[in-house]
This record gives C-alpha cells, sequence and structure tokens, in this order.
C-alpha cells in the first residue's frame, strides 16, 4: 500500500494558457475556448484527435457540458473536477492517469475561472445548505494567521516579518513584471507593499493576490508517444494530492506555522520523483502564494529551507528570479489573480514554457526538475497538490 | 404561598452617552449589532439558572420579539439547553408583560410547577423622540417555584387592568406612538396608587414597611408621582437605573428588582408596581436564603463592565433605522431549517462532543474523533460555561460587519476543545493571544427574515 506514481509514463505535449486579468468582454466559454485553441495548436493536434477530458472550474459551470459545449466537442467523455483552489491542477493529474492507464491515447487538462463577473470584492464561496454554524472567516483572514504564528515560533519582531512578506510580494511582481501574461505587470516597490491598506491582521492588500478571469490547458499522452507531438515534451515525474483530516481548527496542538497536507503531498511527491534532496534538486517552482505568509511558510513544508530558516533565504534571494532556487518565476498567484480553476494548469505552462526554454526574460538557467504546488481551503484544513516534471 | 427562587440580569455592553441625542443625562444601555431581545434573554436566564432547581415551564416576555410569529421563547429554551418537556410560551405586546409573567409563575408555583420568566426588550424609538432618550436595552430572568425554596416569596399581590390609549404601535409601525402625557398620567397614576395599596393590604404591611418600592409605567408622570402618593420617603424608592440602562421595556420592573435583590438582606419587603392598560403590583418579602441564592454577575457588574464610546449613526445603523451603502460582499447564506434541526444543541445550547475512547473534546460534535479515529463514541459535552484563551487571532476587515473589523479567533478551551469563532463585545485594538474569554449566545445575522443564533466568546464581564 503506497502511492506509486506513473513517474516518466505520462508526457505533457501541449499547453495553452490566457492572459489573466479583468477579461470584461469574455466570458468562461471564451476563455476555455482560446485557452483550449492555443493547446490543440501547441500540441499541433486537430482537436477530434483528443480523446477525453478532464475540466477543472470551482464556480463557472457545472458538469462537463461547460467544456463540451462551447468547444462543440464530439460525443467525447468530459469530466468535471473541484477540488478548491487546487481544482486546476486536479484536472492535469486526472488526465494523466487516465492516459497512464490506457484508457485513451491523448486527454486534455483544462481549467477556467471567470471571477469578475460577480460583482463582488474578494473570492465569494457559497456552500451547501447549513446550519449558520461554520466559521464566516474570509480567506485573507485564515491565512493571516499564519504570520503571528510564524514570527513568535521563529522570533521575528514584527518590523522583520513585515519586511520579509513584503520581499515576497516584490520578487512575485518583478517576475510579474517580465510575463505577458500576468494580470499585474508593474515592479511594485517594498515601501508601496508595506504601506498597503490593511485588508486581514498584518496582511496589506499587497500581501494578497489578486482577483481575475483566466484558463490554461494541457494536452498529454503516454511518454513513449511523446515525440509524434513535439520535439520538447516535458515529462511528469510525480503527482501528489492530499485532503487532510481538517484537525487544526479542532485540536490545539496545531500552531499555524505549518500545512500537514503539504508536507504530506512533498514527500510523497518527492518518493514518487525520487528526490531526496528538494532543496538542491528543485531547480525552480511554482507554489500556491494566496497571500505572502502561505509562501513563506510553503518554502519549509516543501523542504527548499529549514524549519524556521525560510525567512531568511527569502531576504538573501534564494527565491528570485536570479536566486539560486527560483520560486514563482512567472509572478505567481500575486502578479496572475487566482482564477481557482484555472490556477494549477497556469503553474504548469511555466514549468512548460522554462523547461522548453521559452521563457524569455524570464528564462531560468537549464532547469532539470520544476515543481508545482497548489492548496485549497485553509491553515489546518486543506487540500494540496504537488507535481514534479522534467526533461 | 410562591416566591423567587433564583434571578438573573443581562446588561448589553454598549453605552449610548445621552448626549449623543443632544439632551438628557446618563446613558442608555444598547444592545449590540449582534443581540435581540431572546438572545440577552438568555444570557440573563443562564444567570438564573446557574444552581437552580429545574423548571418545568419557561416564558418569555418582550415588546420587541425577534419573530412576529414563530415561538420566541423555545430559542431560548434551546439555547438553556432545557428538557424537551419544559413548556414554553411567549407574552408580549405590553411593558406590563415581564410582571405579568412573573404572576402567572406565581399562580403555576400553587400547582407545584417552577417557573422561568424571562423578560427583555431592546427599545427602539424614533430618532430624536423621548422613547429613543429615556429607552434602553436589557434583560432580566427569573425562576418562579414554591415558598421553602424562596429567595423572596411573594406576600401580596393586585392587579387592575383598563382600556388606556397611552402608549401604542400596530405590528407594521416601527416607533410607538404617545397619547399628550398629562392624559396618561392622569388616568395611571391613580391606577398605579390603587394597585400597590391593595397589595400592600394583603401583604398586611404599610408602605412605610418597604425597602424598596420599583415603579414602572409608559407614563413617566405617572411614574414619578406614585412615591408620593403612597408617601414613601425618597430613600424607600428603588434605583431603576434610568441613569445607567435607560427605561428597558418589558425588562425595567424586573431589571430593577434583581437590583434590588443584589442590594437586599433577609426581612426586606420590595414592593414593584407596574402600569400600562391598568396596573400589576407585587410585593415581596427578602428570606434568608437570598445570600445563598444570588447570580455570579450582579446588576452591579454588568454595569461597570461596559463601552461608553458608541457613535449616534452606528446605534441608528444597528438598530436598522439609518440605511447604509452596502458591503461589496455577498449576503451570508440562509441557514436551513433541516441542518439547524439536526444540530440543535450544538447551535443553540454549545453542546459539544467528547471522545469516550481518547476524551478529547470535539468541536462542534463529531461521529469520528478528530484524535483518535473512533467513529460514534462520543457523548455530549456541554461548553456554554467553559472558559477558553486566544491561541491566534486576526482582524478581518474584508468580512462584513456591522461594528468592523470583525474580530475571528481561534480559541482554545480550558476542559479541552478548540473553537474557530467570532469575539465579540470587544475593543480591537485590545485583543491578545492569551486572552480568556467566556462564550456569549448571539444572533450572527438575520437572512430571508431567519434569524441565524449561535455563540460568540467575549472577554470576561
Amino acid at each position: 500500500m503506497a502511492s506509486k506514481g506513473i513517474r516518466d509514463r505520462v508526457a505533457i505535449v501541449g499547453m495553452g494558457c490566457t492572459p489573466f486579468g479583468e477579461h470584461w468582454d469574455k466570458g468562461a466559454a471564451d476563455l476555455l475556448i482560446d485557452a483550449a485553441s492555443e493547446c490543440y495548436r501547441s500540441a499541433q493536434v486537430d482537436p477530434a484527435a483528443v480523446d477525453a477530458y478532464w475540466l477543472g472550474t470551482m464556480g463557472s459551470g457545472l458538469s462537463g457540458l461547460t467544456l463540451s459545449e462551447p468547444l462543440r466537442i464530439q460525443y467525447k467523455p468530459v469530466t468535471h473536477v473541484e477540488n478548491f483552489c487546487a481544482t486546476g491542477s486536479e484536472a492535469l493529474r486526472n488526465a494523466c492517469y487516465a492516459v497512464a492507464s490506457g484508457a485513451y491515447d491523448l486527454a486534455m487538462a483544462i481549467g477556467v475561472e471567470k471571477l469578475k463577473d460577480s460583482g463582488y470584492s474578494g473570492l465569494v464561496v457559497s456552500g451547501p445548505a447549513g446550519d449558520g454554524t461554520d466559521s464566516t472567516m474570509t480567506a485573507p483572514a485564515t491565512f493571516s494567521l499564519l504570520a503571528p504564528a510564524y514570527a513568535k515560533k521563529y522570533g521575528l519582531d514584527e518590523a522583520t516579518l513585515k519586511d520579509v512578506l513584503a520581499r515576497i510580494a516584490y520578487k512575485n511582481h518583478y517576475n510579474g513584471a517580465r510575463n505577458p501574461k500576468a494580470q499585474f505587470r508593474k515592479e511594485v516597490p517594498l515601501e508601496a507593499i508595506k504601506a498597503s491598506p490593511k485588508v486581514a491582521g498584518c496582511l496589506g492588500i499587497m500581501d494578497c493576490s489578486g482577483v481575475s478571469d483566466g484558463s490554461a490547458a494541457a494536452i498529454v499522452c503516454r511518454a513513449e508517444d511523446a515525440h509524434r507531438y513535439t520535439d520538447q515534451p516535458i515529462f511528469v515525474k510525480a503527482l501528489s494530492f492530499i485532503a487532510g483530516p481538517a484537525e487544526g481548527p479542532m485540536r490545539q496542538e496545531y500552531d499555524f506555522t505549518s500545512f500537514a497536507e503539504v508536507v504530506a503531498s512533498a514527500e510523497d511527491a518527492y518518493k514518487q520523483a525520487g528526490v531526496t534532496d528538494p532543496r538542491h534538486e528543485i531547480s525552480m517552482a511554482e507554489v500556491h502564494d494566496c497571500f505572502t505568509p502561505t509562501e513563506l511558510v510553503l518554502m519549509e513544508d516543501l523542504g527548499f529551507s529549514p524549519r524556521g530558516e525560510a525567512w531568511k533565504d527569502v531576504v538573501e534571494g534564494r527565491f528570485d528570479l536570479k536566486g539560486p532556487q527560483p520560486v514563482n518565476p512567472d509572478g505567481g498567484l500575486k502578479s496572475f489573480g487566482h482564477p481557482i480553476g484555472a490556477s494549477g494548469l497556469r503553474m504548469m505552462y511555466e514549468m512548460w514554457l522554462q523547461l522548453r526554454g521559452e521563457a524569455g526574460p524570464r528564462q531560468i538557467d537549464h532547469p532539470k526538475l520544476g515543481l508545482t504546488h497548489n492548496l485549497g481551503g485553509a491553515p489546518g484544513r486543506c487540500v494540496s497538490f504537488v507535481s514534479i516534471v522534467g526533461k | 404561598m410562591a416566591g423567587i427562587v433564583r434571578y438573573g440580569a443581562y446588561v448589553p455592553f454598549f453605552r449610548l452617552p445621552r448626549t449623543a441625542f443632544g439632551a438628557g443625562k446618563g446613558e442608555r444601555a444598547v444592545a449590540s449589532y449582534d443581540e435581540d431581545s431572546a438572545s440577552m434573554a438568555v444570557e440573563a436566564a443562564r444567570e438564573a439558572l446557574r444552581g437552580a432547581p429545574e423548571v418545568h415551564g419557561v416564558l418569555f416576555a418582550t415588546t420587541s420579539p425577534p419573530y412576529a410569529e414563530k415561538l420566541n421563547a423555545s430559542t431560548l429554551h434551546a439555547a438553556l439547553d432545557l428538557p424537551r418537556a419544559v413548556s414554553a410560551a411567549d407574552l408580549g405586546a405590553s411593558t406590563r408583560a415581564g410582571i405579568a409573567g412573573l404572576l402567572l409563575a406565581s399562580d403555576l408555583a400553587a400547582s407545584g410547577r417552577r417557573t422561568l420568566v424571562c423578560a427583555s426588550d431592546v427599545v427602539v424609538g424614533a430618532p430624536e423622540g423621548a422613547r429613543e432618550r429615556v429607552g434602553g436595552d436589557a434583560a432580566c430572568a427569573f425562576v418562579v417555584g414554591d415558598d421553602p425554596e424562596a429567595i423572596a416569596r411573594v406576600i401580596g399581590r393586585a392587579s387592575l387592568t383598563e382600556e388606556l390609549l397611552d402608549t401604542w404601535r400596530t405590528p407594521d409601525e416601527r416607533f410607538p406612538r404617545a397619547w399628550e402625557e398629562r392624559f396618561g398620567a392622569e388616568v395611571l397614576g391613580p391606577l398605579l396608587r390603587e394597585a400597590a395599596i391593595r397589595a400592600l393590604q394583603e401583604a398586611g404591611i404599610q408602605p412605610a414597611d418597604l425597602s424598596a418600592l420599583i415603579v414602572d409605567s409608559t407614563n413617566e408622570r405617572a411614574t414619578a408621582t406614585l412615591p408620593k402618593a403612597l408617601g414613601v420617603k425618597a430613600e424607600q424608592v428603588a434605583d431603576t437605573l434610568s441613569l445607567s440602562v435607560g427605561r428597558s421595556g418589558a425588562a425595567a420592573a424586573g431589571l430593577a428588582l434583581a437590583h434590588a435583590l443584589d442590594l437586599a438582606k433577609p426581612g426586606d419587603r420590595i414592593a414593584v408596581v407596574v402600569g400600562a392598560d391598568g396596573a400589576d403590583a407585587l410585593v415581596l418579602e427578602v428570606t434568608a436564603r437570598i445570600a445563598a441564592g444570588r447570580p455570579r454577575h450582579s446588576v452591579a457588574r454588568w454595569l461597570a463592565a461596559k463601552r461608553s464610546d458608541l457613535a449616534y449613526p452606528t446605534y441608528l445603523k444597528w438598530r436598522g433605522v439609518l440605511p447604509f451603502e452596502p458591503p461589496r460582499r455577498p449576503d451570508p447564506d440562509r441557514p436551513a431549517a433541516p441542518p439547524m434541526h439536526r444540530s440543535e444543541r450544538w447551535k443553540y445550547a454549545f453542546v459539544g462532543s467528547r471522545c469516550t475512547a481518547c476524551h478529547t473534546v470535539n468541536l462542534p460534535p463529531q461521529r469520528v474523533c478528530v484524535a483518535c479515529g473512533a467513529a460514534d463514541q462520543m457523548k455530549a459535552e456541554a461548553m456554554s460555561d467553559a472558559r477558553c484563551r486566544i491561541a491566534t487571532y486576526t482582524l478581518d476587515r474584508l468580512a462584513y460587519s456591522l461594528q468592523p473589523p470583525v474580530v475571528a479567533a481561534v480559541v482554545d478551551f480550558e476542559q479541552g476543545g478548540r473553537l474557530q469563532c467570532e469575539l465579540t463585545d470587544m475593543d480591537p485594538t485590545r485583543v491578545a493571544i492569551g486572552d480568556e474569554l467566556e462564550m456569549t449566545f448571539r444572533r450572527l445575522f438575520t437572512v430571508n427574515g431567519v434569524h441565524n443564533y449561535f455563540w460568540k466568546a467575549r472577554p470576561q464581564r
């Protein structure tokens, strides 16, 4: 009994990604058409060649019809998946398993979210009918709990903590400024980040990812078929998905300085990929920087930094674009916003570009292994996805 | 005869100085944005029931019922985790309803039934009118039962009824109206006096024998004239808390009675006279049991723990009088009847579960233990009186609230268990990890006419 993985058995042979932003002129259907079209072109396949689809969206539609109807997919299986903010990654994971099993030769994973039609600030999620006793804390509020807990545990004063968090946002905006598909394409000075209006706890608006619309897609096949479609496929080394028992909000032992689900999914993924020293073996990563303290804690949960020392690595520039282990080279959620169903595939799109040497001004020198990490829920009660890909 | 066995009071945390209305002395108590007559009655009743013998029925008196149709006493019943066989009924439509409840409960005591009588009101008047200025929000509760267990015995009573248009409001109106004050004073004044004299006669005592005279009526002039009409001295007239709470509708006389009981000594006689469409009078004699029968919170203690910096426009928003720009956030989901019914003991009474295999407290109650995974081995764990401390917290400025920012915290209970909940009645600039808190029953919000009640944590008062 173990997570055995499908190391090097599946390849990504084409990807597409729309610009992320406030697409007032496009609905979810338009975004899906744009991402899918780019993806077909990238893999140089006719839509009819794709045997099955996995569609990830949390709130922009129900059922496979959300995809098959606008694309006029001709009587093929389309599976709608939802797994909180890791929805896009979950679509990819299931598509990979489908081709690895031999059930299909070519599958597409596609994610979309149209957030800017709601008219509300921040992310809005409506759950099933309930008894009215569930916590109604907003996402920034729940993730803001990480910051004071981390600072207290590792002895950071308030000013240092603020500097560290601002440094994360600064880095991600620096990268996003070099990405034509990002929602925010401007560098933001550290002082402006630190002075931004408060949203929750010590988090200012510049500690939060934006709200945007977007879609991204990948076409996958068995590894042995990859070169039929492209000279530069990327290969799936590991896929791990973990849903936790949600004990953080109920157990006094939980101290809000780690995501147990992330630790578990990272361990699983490293085992699948044969990675023993992630700090040195992982060339680059796209991680779920929904809020700046999340990225800080993730550096430790993913094993990039020793416990209690991620803040030093952040300040020393370890995760900068030109640093030894770039994190969020595309700009992250911070620059892209977070259209739920699309984000996980948008992360993979950057790995695709980087591993193929197509990342332009953001190109990292000779990356070997890339990691994507996608998180959904709240500290202590979440789902976590980790993938590792390489050439 | 019957008597009061236990009692309790509740005065909300917020006060509005009367200078905010441009006139008047002192301040009025203001129910917070997350309180209503039912939630305040629960707070008073928790005080009265602590250490009390079991009750057979609940009466809830208010002129500001949260539901115009649907029992409100059942909200109290559920929040107090009373057995199903305890009856529940609402009394209302008049500020006399509170003393009416005490008189009814006295009658029930004769047939061996012990009754919890709660009176509570959120008093709303038209802006800049007298009712807004002199009114106040508060609650009181009494367990009324048989004589031998009483801390105060009923030794005399009287009721008079006359149809009288003094203060009135139709169901579709926000604010009550009042007839010319002089008319009401002329008619109600003598009724108050007559009821008082009849009750004193039944008690076999003279006005001069009273240690406290409590008077409340819909008519300020009539109220003011009774002491003189009875010939009682100024020092015999009880403090009805007009400068610190305000006239709290159906709860006013009972709150003053609770305050008088806080200060009473055995043998004291207290008269309560309440006028509206007639008058009711009750004469009580304090027994030797009083010292052991007092609640944890005296009225004075409730009065001392307060915040008096409420802005008048905020007050008007809380009461729904002043329209304001809605947030760019969706309305909260309306709680659904079946899940509310399934989780009644959690939602209303704050009863969690404790695993019998590993003794971990699970909040909310679970079937599978969060710590050891044992399935269906839980027993109920009452948490409403449990103390807790802030494990961590945040100020949520995105979440919508009538008193932003929302103070959201993770709290750890002394007896085990952790909960993520909202804090209330506090100064957001003074919250700190490790602060000790206690639980309070609140109305979180109202959507589509459904009141969503649940518990929050507040600093100890």
